[in-house]
């Protein structure tokens, strides 16, 4: 399965097999999903489960908790993240809240799906990367899967949590794993042994994180497209590098950084969002709490730049290979 | 200026900007004698599947039961029994004497904030009235009436307000951000309408389930000037949910009046025109109007003909909250000159009326109120009252956040509890 694929069939158990688990958004329903990622699961499981909405980011953001509190499982699609925005009111002030301000008499057990990311000439508002603003946000989950197989186990686990969780969706390896070089064929996922997604139920814990390749000599932190890209480069330079792959952000596996990094003594940190106040500060920042000793090179950040996201110059902007390999090279130095 | 940003020369006029302006200021005599007010016999009751657009005129008119002689008349007397009247005179009672009561506790310093609803009694206890018990209410802050129109422990709402040992929120909540699910009572939110797609979610929940609850929601005419409301409005037409939106319109959000939220060229009631739903337009301070409009909005949804909205138009007769100066803002004899009167008098005089009423009993069960409320109190503040002592477990606050406590929150609780035990000790209990 590719990622999609991966996706779809976790709705499509979850909908089989709790009945309060719904499917809701911007053409998820008869047309299955701008990207396809909702497809035939109307059809399949009706159209009160699985149904379109308004363009109204706050309504299907603020519907989906009256649902939860009704006793729902909503799973509302924002068709791309950079329109969590005008629902955003609705994530951080409602929906994270409603357990801790009620003392829980109301939980909002909901799985905000969306894509993010960029590297498909989105432009501005097609390929922002939002997951630094949701991990500020008390009371929600957020998880990123970087290949099929954890997406469908993490999506699972995520419909299945009793908490709000944020589910974001790298766009660009939808469809196969992404080296960062834009000008070379993209494999597809089928070459990848996490095409091999099981039928069946199965789920991944939130709050692990994975180790995608074992090493000695420096600690790369990545999650989604990056891993993949992270991954290229070491390979191509050699590198005996350790890739954490952190699939959730928050709980975040503070457990797995740390003992890589007090192995390593060395810390790279690779985000597509933009670098002030980006989730890489937060990394930077606990692994200096907890392995300064241990460090033998300050920790480095590889990150988008703080602009908006440019349309025709999108590759300069991307962390792709260059960026990633001159950071390792400044950080192995030593 | 900008070149590109100046007015070119021409001979048009200079356009202008309209700021709205309350009628009435300080110093001023309001005369609200422009208002229209029907005939209780002059509104029709449409059949409760009629369509939106044959209804229209219910939006601008105003729907009437009692005349101001206390006489019960038209269309819409919802013609209750003697029994549930004063049941309802007697809710709107103990309203308004645990708002003076609170209202007091908080200048007294015993709590930091509260917020009366005189005047608008009938809003909340009439329209909760009116719905199945078990039908799930989405309020904002002014709906203490629900609570106690379904006999929530007024001790509980005490113990809320004054952030004690007995709160059940723990002290997290502002006072008067109740939360009672076994009432049919959501949790109260500070920011404002977010509650109006809430209860459109719940009510869509209720009606793709086949349940047969429907769900209400109350915000104040300013609030639906947030995009949350039309957010609500825009669901519910599309899903036809069972639900039931009440804008409180009580003419005064904080200092801005009505003008502000779009008050001045339409009434609120037509909101629902241009989503295709039925609006009411309903004489707030008339308590069988009240319940009259939501009965019929009730059958409405309950019978899958779709949501209404339904403008109560009031006059909110106190400040904003405790917070609030209102002689700041607006004439001083506003309240007592708004034509529709004031709901518990109105109930008083047609029970007396119906001769089922006198002015001995309506004292008594004062009386008997104000004790009620006065004992009760006294129970709550046995539990503590705000700023004197920390009334909750301290790891209470990083309870919540999460089903399970993450190890980040582990971490921060621990940080805390060893700050609090440098402080106090390390034998200290909440008080």
């Amino acid at each position: 399965m590719n990622m999609i694929e991966a996706i779809n069939s976790a709705m499509d158990i979850m909908l089989e097999r709790d009945p309060n688990t719904v499917v809701m958004g911007e053409d998820v329903g008869f047309f299955g999903g701008v990207f396809r990622a909702t497809a035939g699961l109307q059809k399949k499981h009706g159209k009160t489960r699985v149904f379109d909405t308004p363009i109204n980011e706050c309504g299907i953001i603020g519907v989906a908790v009256g649902m939860g509190a009704y006793g729902l499982r909503p799973v509302p699609e924002i068709q791309f993240a950079d329109y969590i925005y005008p629902g955003l009111d609705q994530l951080v002030s409602e929906a994270a809240r409603l357990r801790y301000r009620s003392a829980n008499d109301f939980i909002c057990p909901m799985t905000v799906r969306t894509p993010f990311g960029g590297g498909i000439f989105g432009g501005q508002t097609h390929s922002q990367s939002p997951e630094s603003i949701m991990t500020h946000i008390c009371g929600v989950k957020t998880v990123i899967p970087s290949n099929p197989y954890d997406a469908k186990g993490l999506l699972i686990a995520a419909i299945e949590d009793n908490d709000p969780v944020v589910f974001l969706e790298p766009k660009r390896i939808y469809n196969g794993p992404f080296s960062g070089y834009y000008d070379r064929p993209v494999e597809p996922w089928s070459k990848h042994d996490a095409s091999a997604v099981p039928e069946d139920y199965y789920r991944i814990e939130l709050g692990k994180a994975a180790t995608v390749r074992a090493g000695e000599a420096v600690t790369v932190l990545a999650y989604g497209t990056m891993v993949h890209v992270a991954k290229t480069v070491i390979e191509e330079m050699g590198v005996d590098a350790e890739i954490l792959d952190l699939r959730t952000l928050l709980p975040l596996d503070i457990d797995a950084i740390e003992t890589s990094v007090k192995k390593t003594g060395r810390c790279l940190i690779i985000h597509e969002a933009t670098r002030t106040s980006g989730f890489g500060a937060e990394l930077a920042a606990l692994v200096q709490e907890r392995c300064f000793y241990h460090l033998e090179a300050p920790v480095e950040r590889v990150t988008g730049f703080d602009t908006p996201y440019p349309h025709s110059l999108e590759w300069a902007y991307f962390p792709g290979p260059v960026r990633i390999a001159t950071a390792l090279e400044k950080i192995m130095k030593d | 200026m900008p070149e590109t940003h100046r007015r070119p020369a021409s001979n048009l006029p200079p356009l202008s900007l309209h700021i709205p302006e309350p009628r009435y200021r300080p110093g001023d005599t309001p005369d609200f004698g422009d208002i229209d007010v029907p005939a209780v016999e002059a509104t029709p009751r449409p059949g409760e599947a009629t369509k939106p657009d044959a209804m229209r005129d219910m939006c601008y008119g105003l729907v009437r039961v009692l005349d101001f002689d206390g006489q019960a008349k038209g269309a819409w007397d919802p013609k209750l029994s003697a029994e549930r009247l004063r049941a309802m005179l007697r809710y709107m009672m103990l309203v308004r004497a645990f708002d003076d009561r609170m209202f007091r506790a908080q200048r007294q310093g015993k709590t930091s904030f509260y917020m009366k609803c005189t005047g608008e009694e009938a809003t909340s206890v009439a329209s909760t009235m009116a719905i199945d018990r078990a039908d799930m209410c989405f309020p904002s802050y002014r709906q203490q009436g629900i609570l106690i129109a379904r006999d929530y422990p007024l001790i509980q709402m005490m113990n809320q307000i004054y952030s004690n040992r007995g709160d059940h929120l723990l002290g997290r909540q502002l006072p008067i951000m109740y939360s009672a699910p076994e009432h049919g009572f959501f949790s109260v939110s500070g920011n404002l309408a977010t509650q109006y797609p809430q209860a459109v979610g719940w009510a869509m929940a209720s009606a793709s389930k086949g349940d047969s609850r429907i769900a209400t929601v109350w915000c104040g005419e300013g609030s639906s000037a947030e995009g949350d409301f039309h957010s609500a409005l825009t669901f519910a037409t599309v899903y036809n949910a069972p639900v039931i939106f009440n804008v409180v319109n009580n003419q005064w959000a904080i200092s801005s009046f009505s003008g502000f939220a779009g008050g001045e060229r339409t009434t609120f009631a037509a909101r629902a025109v241009g989503y295709g739903i039925a609006g009411l337009r309903v004489d707030g301070n008339d308590p069988l109007a009240v319940y009259a409009a939501t009965q019929w909005a009730a059958d409405r949804a309950r019978t899958n003909n779709g949501p209404t909205l339904i403008e109560h138009f009031t006059y909110r007769a106190e400040g904003h909250s405790t917070s609030d100066d209102p002689s700041a803002y607006r004439a001083a004899q506003e309240a007592s000159a708004w034509p529709f009167g004031d709901p518990i008098a109105r109930m008083k005089q047609h029970l007396i009326a119906l001769g089922e009423w006198d002015d001995a009993q309506h004292d008594a069960l004062r009386a008997e109120l104000d004790d009620l409320v006065k004992t009760t109190q006294k129970q709550s503040e046995k539990l503590g009252i705000l700023g004197h002592g920390m009334h909750q477990p301290f790891e209470t606050m990083f309870e919540d956040v999460f089903e399970q406590m993450p190890w980040h929150l582990k971490e921060q609780c621990d940080q805390m509890l060893a700050e609090q035990e440098k402080k106090f000790g390390p034998n200290w209990k909440p008080e």
